[in-house]
C-alpha cells in the first residue's frame, strides 16, 4: 500500500504542479472563464453538477466499454483470419487501413438509419475506431513467434490448430493487450466522436453531448466532464495494465516499471 | 538401380535392422531453392549412412555443411529432392531449447503427451515421473526463464524422450551451453540414454568432436558444403568414457585431423 502511494506521487505532483500554474495563468492573464475556466471553478462545476455528470458518465462508460469488448472480438477473429490466410491479408488489410479514414459523420445517420437512436450504433463507432490498434498489434504479435517452434511442434505431432493454439496465441497475448490498452484510451474520444456525430432525437444522455452543449454555455462544466472523460480514461488504462500482468505472469518486467 | 544394387541395398536394410529404429540413407541429396536474387544452395550430396537400432551416431561437420538439414529430413520436416530415406519416425531436439515461456517445466516436459490427446492430468504424470531422474526434482512448477541454461536442456530433452518415439535427433543440444555445465550435460546425456529403457536411436548432430567421441558408438564426419560423408569412425569403447582416456584422446584427434583434411580439401 505504501509503495502505491509512493508510485503514485510523481504523477500526484506534477498533477499539483500544472494546476498550480493554469490556476496562477488564470489569475494573472485575465483570461475569460468562458475561455477558460481556473481549477477552482472546474473543481466547483463537478461537485455542483456531479448527479448531472454521474448520470451521463454511466452512459457513456457503457459505450466504452461494450464498444471497446466488440472491438477486442472483431480485432482479435481479424487479425487470426489475416494471420492463417495470406489471401485475406492481402484483401483485406488495405481496407482495414482505409476504415480509419473515414470521417465519423460520413456514417453517422446510415448507423442511425440501420440501428436506431439507441446506443447500438454509438457501439459500432467506438468499435470501428478501436479495432484498429488490436488488429495491427495482435498481427504482429502472431507473426513474431519463434520461426524453430513450429517446426519442433511438427515433429511431436502437433496439428497446425495444435500448434496455434500452443505456441502462436499465447506468444501475441501480450501485444495484443498492449493493443487493448491503446484502444481503450482512443476509445474514450470514440464515445465523444460517437456521440456527437450520430444524429439523435430528444435528449440522448452521454458525456459527449453534456460536454458540446455546455462548452458554449458553462464552460467550468464542460471541463468539469472532460476531467470525468480524463480520469475513466487513466483508470482504465491501469486496469488494464493490470489485467496484463495477471494474464501474462511469464513476462518479467523490469524492476521500477510499474505500467 | 541396377537389381544388384537393390538387393544390397535390401540386405542393409535388413542388416540394420529398418523399419524397428535403424536409419538408412541412400545417397540422399537436398538443395534449397533459389529465389531471385539469390542462387539456390546444395546443402547435401549423396550422403549415405546406416544406423542401427538403439545406437547412437555422431555427426560432425564444419558450419554450414548441412548437418542440421540431415536432421530435418529425418524429422520428415523436409523431403529430399534425391536417393532414399529409411527412418522409422523421428523427433527433433533443437539447438535453442524453444521451451513455451508460458508453461511450467511440468507442462512443457508433457507438450508431447498432451499434444496427443491425453488429459493434462495423466501428461503430467507420466512426466512427473521422469523428472527426479533427469535431475529436475522440485522444479516442475518454475517457467523456463527461472531455470538456468543446463535445466533447460533437461527439460527440452524430457520433452523429446516423451514424444515416445524411436528415433531422437539431437541438433547440437549443448551448443550454448558453458563449457562446465556442458561437460556437465554431456556425462548426464551419455547416463540418461545408457538407462533408457526404450534403447532409443540417436542421431547427434555437434560441432564438439570431443561430444561425439564420448557419447556415440560411431562419428560420421561431413564436408563442407554441399555434406557428404566423408569418413566414417566406429567407438568401440567401454562406457563410461572419460574425457581424457587415451583411447578417447586418440580418437578424438583422429577424428579433428579428418575434419581438418576436408577443411584443406585434401584428397583421401
Amino acid at each position: 500500500m505504501r509503495s502505491a502511494i509512493l508510485r503514485a506521487l510523481p504523477a500526484a505532483l506534477l498533477g499539483a504542479a500544472l494546476l498550480g500554474a493554469w490556476e496562477i495563468y488564470v489569475d494573472a492573464s485575465g483570461v475569460e472563464e468562458d475561455l477558460l475556466p481556473a481549477p477552482h471553478a472546474v473543481a466547483a462545476a463537478l461537485w455542483n453538477n456531479g448527479g448531472l455528470l454521474w448520470h451521463n458518465f454511466t452512459v457513456t462508460a457503457e459505450e466504452v466499454v461494450f464498444g471497446l469488448a466488440l472491438a477486442l472480438a472483431a480485432g482479435l477473429a481479424l487479425a487470426v483470419a489475416i494471420h492463417l490466410s495470406p489471401l485475406l491479408r492481402r484483401a483485406v488489410y488495405p481496407l482495414a487501413v482505409g476504415s480509419q479514414a473515414v470521417p465519423i459523420p460520413v456514417i453517422g445517420v446510415l448507423l442511425v438509419f440501420w440501428w436506431g437512436f439507441g446506443i447500438f450504433p454509438k457501439l459500432v463507432v467506438v468499435a470501428l475506431i478501436c479495432f484498429f490498434p488490436v488488429l495491427v498489434t495482435t498481427v504482429d504479435g502472431l507473426a513474431a513467434v519463434d520461426p524453430e517452434q513450429p517446426k519442433l511442434l511438427r515433429t511431436l505431432d502437433a496439428s497446425r490448430w495444435q500448434a496455434f493454439r500452443l505456441a502462436e496465441l499465447p506468444a501475441a497475448l501480450p501485444a495484443a493487450l498492449s493493443g487493448a490498452r491503446i484502444a481503450l484510451t482512443v476509445g474514450v474520444i470514440g464515445a465523444f466522436i460517437a456521440e456527437t456525430s450520430t444524429p439523435t432525437i430528444g435528449a440522448y444522455p452521454g458525456l459527449g453531448r453534456e460536454i458540446v452543449t455546455d462548452i458554449n454555455l458553462q464552460a467550468p462544466r464542460a471541463y468539469a466532464g472532460t476531467t470525468v472523460l480524463i480520469v475513466f480514461a487513466v483508470a482504465c488504462f491501469y486496469a488494464l495494465s493490470i489485467a496484463e500482468r495477471r494474464l501474462t505472469p511469464w513476462r518479467a518486467r523490469p524492476r521500477g516499471d510499474t505500467r | 538401380m541396377a537389381a544388384s544394387d537393390v538387393q544390397q541395398r535390401a540386405g542393409q536394410l535388413a542388416e540394420c535392422g529398418a523399419g524397428n529404429g535403424g536409419i538408412v540413407l541412400g545417397d540422399v541429396g537436398f538443395a534449397y531453392p533459389g529465389t531471385r536474387r539469390q542462387a539456390g544452395v546444395q546443402a547435401l550430396a549423396e550422403v549415405s549412412l546406416q544406423v542401427a537400432p538403439g545406437r547412437t551416431v555422431a555427426i560432425v561437420g564444419p558450419s554450414g555443411c548441412g548437418k542440421s538439414t540431415l536432421l530435418e529430413l529425418l524429422c520428415g520436416l523436409a523431403q529430399p529432392q534425391s536417393g532414399t530415406i529409411s527412418c522409422p519416425p523421428a523427433v527433433l531436439m533443437p539447438q535453442r531449447d524453444l521451451l513455451l515461456p508460458w508453461l511450467s517445466a511440468l507442462d512443457n516436459a508433457a507438450l508431447a503427451p498432451r499434444i496427443a490427446g491425453r488429459s493434462r492430468a495423466q501428461a503430467r504424470a507420466q512426466a512427473d515421473e521422469l523428472f527426479e531422474e533427469l535431475g529436475l526434482h522440485g522444479f516442475q512448477q518454475a517457467r523456463p526463464h527461472e531455470l538456468s541454461g543446463g535445466m533447460r536442456q533437461r527439460v527440452a530433452f524430457l520433452r523429446t524422450l516423451l514424444s515416445g518415439k524411436p528415433v531422437l535427433c539431437l541438433d547440437e543440444p549443448f551448443g550454448a551451453l558453458d563449457a562446465i555445465t556442458r561437460g556437465e550435460m554431456q556425462e548426464w546425456l551419455a547416463g540418461t540414454l545408457a538407462r533408457d529403457a526404450q534403447r532409443r536411436t540417436v542421431v547427434l548432430v555437434t560441432h564438439d568432436v570431443e561430444e561425439a567421441v564420448l557419447l556415440a558408438d560411431r562419428v560420421l564426419v561431413l564436408s563442407p558444403r554441399p555434406g557428404t560423408v566423408t569418413a566414417t569412425f566406429d567407438v568401440p569403447l567401454p562406457r563410461p568414457r572419460g574425457r581424457t582416456d587415451d583411447d578417447v584422446v586418440e580418437l578424438r584427434e583422429s577424428v579433428l585431423a579428418a575434419l581438418g583434411a576436408d577443411a584443406r580439401g585434401e584428397p583421401r
